[in-house]
């Protein structure tokens, strides 16, 4: 099955539902170890992205390139320069084609860890979005299935419930930051669902 | 639940309808460049051959940050969505807007997020041949320990560390020694802070967090991150004791020595609860040995409609006190 520009556009639409519909619930995550904005920064970033696709004419690299700036400018905070690098790595992987095989999202989920590792230098088990990404990704370079690449990064974010954070704004608060999810992980897992939903065929 | 009461119109409009009011406000101070909404620039401040302090960060502190743009303090901000670091564009915006040619100090507080998108900003600028600097600001001792200050956050003390950082600068210091200003600044004020009750997002209009009537989060964050420990709420002296007990013990002052005091409201507690706290600290410091130089109080670093207040003393030496000294004319703050 190919995936075409026009599927990379919904798949933005997709991204920028699901954040919208999940805001609030990102937002009380956030509450508990952070400052309560993840929600509202996740669905103006992927609004502005989804709104940048849709607006370019071009390649699948061109419309990542656009939704990766969209993003950016629109919310700044930790996600933006995170995002932003993830969208330009998958827009590299992708390349200047018109389409692909749908397969080959598998190497965007692992383009997508490589820009958040290079620009947030953070590792695995620290209780950040990597913990979601990173097993999404090893499943994807595996040439695991969609649902269980899918599986992989929600149990990731579950499994963020039992980390201590030692990067970013919660690391402040050691083991208060036990037994509440990472925001920016469930996050992760629910963008990751959307681009296995696009793997799978129709 | 039941939403928060806020005068706004449109909660994702809060920040540019307040940018758009404060310019109205203050033409003598601030202007924005062409197609740069998000960069505020001081009328009077920049200049050729002086360094440009830019700062910046997330709105819903103000009047931090752009309240401090104007001769004699910071040149321009960038400003962030509520509680937001902003994006490296604006940072570029304002640094463009504010160079002199003499190279550019970004100062902001330790937070992750700013960290990423300022360092992008300095990157975006090398490109364009102008060299830029970063002084992060760490004075929240509630943070992290002594020996990890660097992961520190940055608070109140902002006010102080950006103003001596800016005094540097209007006395047209070349970059470095306005870095080593602003590294010494930040490496000699110490805060810490109380919260009463929870902020709420003008997107939300929700609590960011829950926190029971009867109780207080002693080392809050200014953005409603938890601090270091839930108790009973407690009387303003026993508030300031146990805040002057932990800066006292980091700053290691001996007797003789002068300290500026700021006693800054989150936004909700009034002016008669900081100057309650004041009298307890006056005599905490005078106990100590030490001299109080300065005095500010008032709503300076704020976190929204958050209750509860912070307090910042600055350990001065000759250089730190000429530095506050300095005139200083901000559209929200004059000296």
């Amino acid at each position: 099955m190919e995936f075409s520009t026009g599927d990379l556009k919904a798949l933005f639409g997709a991204f920028s539902q699901r954040m919208a519909a999940e805001r609030d619930r990102l937002c009380a995550l956030d509450g508990a170890i952070g400052d309560a904005d993840h929600g509202i920064a996740m669905e103006q970033g992927m609004k502005a992205a989804a709104d940048a696709a849709r607006a370019t004419n071009g390649t699948l690299q061109d419309v990542f390139n656009a939704a990766a700036k969209g993003f950016l400018n629109a919310v700044g905070a930790s996600s933006g320069p995170l995002y932003a690098t993830a969208l330009l790595r998958a827009g590299k992987a992708a390349g200047p084609r018109g389409s692909m095989p749908s397969g080959e999202l598998r190497a965007v989920i692992a383009a997508m860890r490589d820009g958040i590792v290079q620009r947030g230098k953070a590792e695995p088990g620290q209780k950040t979005m990597l913990d979601a990404w990173a097993p999404a990704a090893d499943a994807a370079v595996d040439g695991r299935n969609a649902d269980a690449i899918a599986a992989a990064a929600r149990q990731g974010a579950e499994a963020t419930r039992d980390m201590v954070a030692t990067v970013g704004r919660a690391a402040r608060l050691g083991e208060r930051s036990l037994g509440h999810p990472d925001p920016g992980a469930v996050s992760a897992s629910m963008l990751v669902e959307e681009i296995c939903n696009a793997i799978k065929p129709a | 639940m039941s939403l928060t009461q806020k005068l706004i119109n449109d909660g994702n409009a809060a920040v540019d309808e307040m940018l758009v009011g404060i310019m109205a406000a203050h033409p003598e101070h601030l202007w924005r460049p062409d197609n740069a909404p998000r960069a505020v620039v001081a009328r009077h401040g920049p200049r050729t051959g002086k360094v440009a302090l830019v700062i910046g960060g997330g709105s819903g502190h103000e009047p931090t940050f752009l309240g401090y743009v104007g001769r004699g303090l910071a040149d321009a901000a960038a400003i962030g969505n509520v509680f937001a670091s902003p994006p490296p564009q604006p940072a570029v915006d304002a640094a463009m807007a504010a160079s002199g040619g003499a190279g550019v100090l970004f100062m902001y507080g330790n937070y992750a997020g700013d960290v990423m998108n300022f360092d992008m900003a300095a990157e975006l600028l090398e490109m364009e041949g102008i060299e830029a600097r970063t002084v992060l600001t760490t004075d929240d001792i509630a943070s992290a320990p002594r020996d990890q200050r660097q992961k520190r956050r940055g608070v109140a003390g902002n006010v102080f560390i950006f103003k001596a950082a800016g005094a540097a600068s209007d006395m047209m210091m070349p970059l470095d020694e306005v870095e080593r200003v602003a590294r010494h600044a930040n490496d000699r004020t110490f805060t810490m802070g109380v919260a009463l009750s929870s902020c709420s997002l003008p997107q939300t209009r929700r609590p960011s967090f829950d926190l029971p009537i009867g109780e207080m989060e002693v080392g809050m964050g200014i953005h409603g991150e938890p601090g270091v420990r839930r108790g009973p709420l407690r009387s303003a002296n026993d508030v300031a004791d146990e805040i002057m007990d932990a800066i006292l013990a980091e700053m290691k002052a001996p007797a003789g020595d002068r300290v500026a005091v700021l006693i800054n409201s989150l936004g909700a507690t009034p002016l008669m609860e900081l100057y309650i706290l004041n009298a307890r600290i006056a005599e905490r410091l005078k106990a100590a040995g030490l001299v109080v130089h300065k005095t500010l109080v008032g709503p300076y670093c704020t976190s929204l409609d958050m209750a509860g207040a912070s307090i910042t003393i600055m350990h001065l030496d000759d250089e730190l006190q000429r530095m506050i000294d300095h005139p200083c004319d901000c559209a929200m703050f004059r000296s």
